[in-house]
């Protein structure tokens, strides 16, 4: 077991967050994606005004991600040293957007209901 | 091969705060193999991170052992933790945890400690007066602080009236180290940090508290208030050359003063002195906070079964083990795990992750009747802090060699915040899970 395998990837989230925490936050993630798809299913269609919304937000939820980070890492922008520091800052940057993106759009389409088609 | 694996696993150790994506085309590890079956029985000294994860281990791998552990504490240590708690980064409670939440069912917990060991006999000696035979031993007591060994110390002063730190003592004390540097670092004076001349459980601690103490000071805007004073026992900052330059570079860049060759052998907490062994002679200066690293050795009754190097570390006692195989050179059924093995590098927990799959498949292997093949390198990692928010990953073996896990991506000497993040987040997480014999 000492190869690095997917199980090790998982043992370590486990305790990083608390077994419990961790797969309530990999459901929450599943429900969003599956509600999404559902949407998406049920709409026959991208909208693109939901879409705009949800892409004007997305710096919102990147930069929401970042300061989550940095917060809980006693650390702060000060301490972005060489090219893979802000390689992985642009990937929490990236994660948290699209993840938050694709929460405003779920949102909307859930809130407003089935789009009437014109 | 082998070394390819032990490649891929360190990634393992440490690849997981920022790299895990990539790390992940790895792909998934193979089946567990089957058990194998045995009458033996298997003793355990010592239930630190050694002697839980080899316990979790063996349970895993084998069917039917008696596998008995005995270690009198009933409080389980994140050491690697102290330093964060010394900062003030974490409380106490960060680093504890009951020992009997990380042994697997099944095996034999004896809260006692091992007072006469016998390996001619194959028999230990509990405190309690209980005996205990084995068929094989491993041997993961870790070691003891000889805080004895600073005249004129004692644990009861550590604290901010006194200004003394010693976060090596445990969580608590590290806890009250951080109010002895917090009130340095509001105040100003003379900072005194350093090591002892025996081998020493993480060389790299003592020196990331000297700079996080200077980070501090810098953020509280106190810095020109506070002057930092490192004393290395031998002519050099770090025995790993290649480190000890960065190290000393980094202490030149941040005004750190450094004295080479000046070992701790007393001070006087009502004067606020240090008395420092140098090849001239004694030397003693004044300190306002001063953070006590004591020698460090084998406990005694390790050092009185014999187990010891006869000619080696005589002063200290770490057990006679091959490098590589981490078998008892005269006692073929002892085993070392962690900071008791006589071995010229890494008194870690890196270590201790790597010295396990070794000890695990030199042992199953053998009651198996198969041949093993596992060999240890001295591979040992330190994340070496800088600053509250960045460190070096700094990874080295037996050769001095830099190991790094992810050449080309994390360079092993610069100051990174992802190398942080390894520390602050990923490291006690995947320590968690080597003791669950998952990692």
């Amino acid at each position: 077991m000492e190869e690095f395998s997917l199980m090790t990837i998982l043992a370590v989230f486990e305790e990083m967050f608390g077994r419990g925490l961790f797969w309530a936050m990999v459901a929450v993630a599943v429900a969003i994606t599956a509600a999404w798809i559902y949407v998406l299913i049920r709409d026959r269609s991208m909208s693109m005004r939901k879409f705009l919304l949800a892409q004007l937000s997305m710096p919102i939820g990147g930069i929401a991600a970042v300061w989550f980070v940095l917060l809980i890492t006693n650390s702060g922008l000060r301490d972005i040293g060489g090219p893979i520091d802000w390689i992985v800052l642009l990937g929490v940057f990236v994660a948290g957007a699209i993840g938050f993106a694709i929460l405003v759009y779920v949102v909307q389409s859930l809130v407003r209901g089935r789009p009437v088609d014109s | 091969m082998e070394f390819d694996k032990i490649t891929a696993s360190r990634r393992g150790f440490l690849g997981l705060a920022g790299a895990g994506g990539a790390a992940l085309a790895l792909g998934a590890g193979g089946a567990q193999a089957a058990k194998v079956r045995t009458n033996a029985r298997i003793l355990i000294l010592g239930a630190g991170a050694g002697g839980a994860a080899i316990a979790n281990r063996l349970t895993d791998r084998l069917e039917g052992a008696q596998i008995t552990v005995l270690d009198g504490k009933q409080e389980h240590w994140y050491q690697p933790g102290f330093t964060l708690i010394a900062a003030g980064l974490r409380p106490a409670s960060y680093a504890q945890s009951s020992i009997t939440g990380w042994l697997p069912r099944g095996v034999n917990f004896v809260n006692e400690y091992a007072a006469e060991l016998d390996p001619e006999a194959n028999r230990v000696t509990t405190t309690g007066g209980q005996q205990i035979d084995y068929d094989y031993l491993i041997v993961s007591t870790g070691l003891v602080l000889d805080w004895d060994g600073i005249e004129g110390f004692d644990l009861s002063l550590v604290g901010p009236e006194h200004g003394i730190s010693a976060h090596y003592a445990g969580p608590d004390y590290a806890e009250t180290s951080w109010r002895a540097l917090d009130k340095f670092t509001d105040e100003g004076g003379v900072g005194m940090f350093g090591r002892p001349a025996t081998e020493m459980k993480c060389a790299g601690a003592p020196v990331k508290i000297c700079f996080l103490g200077e980070d501090i000071a810098t953020t509280k805007g106190n810095r020109d208030r506070c002057e930092f004073i490192y004393n290395a026992q031998a002519p050099n900052l770090f025995g790993v050359p290649v480190i000890h330059h960065r190290v000393r570079q980094i202490m030149d860049e941040r005004d750190i003063t450094y004295r080479y060759n000046h070992v701790l052998k007393a001070i006087d907490p009502g004067a606020k002195t240090a008395t420092y062994a140098t090849p001239d002679g004694d030397v003693t200066d004044r300190w306002d906070f001063i953070n006590v690293v004591p020698p460090q050795r084998a406990p005694q009754v390790i050092r009185d079964s014999g187990l010891s190097w006869a000619d080696r570390w005589v002063d200290q006692g770490w057990i006679e083990v091959d490098m590589q195989t981490l078998r008892h050179a005269r006692y073929s059924n002892v085993f070392g795990i962690g900071d008791i093995n006589g071995v010229p590098k890494g008194k870690t927990a890196a270590s201790v992750k790597f010295h396990l799959p070794v000890v695990e498949d030199h042992l199953v292997s053998e009651i198996a009747g198969q041949e093993a093949t596992r060999m240890y390198d001295g591979y040992t990692s330190c994340p070496l802090i800088t600053r509250v928010g960045r460190a070096m990953l700094v990874e080295f073996d037996y050769q001095d060699n830099l190991t790094p896990s992810f050449p080309g991506l994390i360079a092993p000497l610069e100051e990174l915040w992802i190398s942080w993040l390894m520390k602050e987040v990923a490291l006690k997480a995947t320590y968690n899970a080597m003791l669950r014999g998952r990692a």
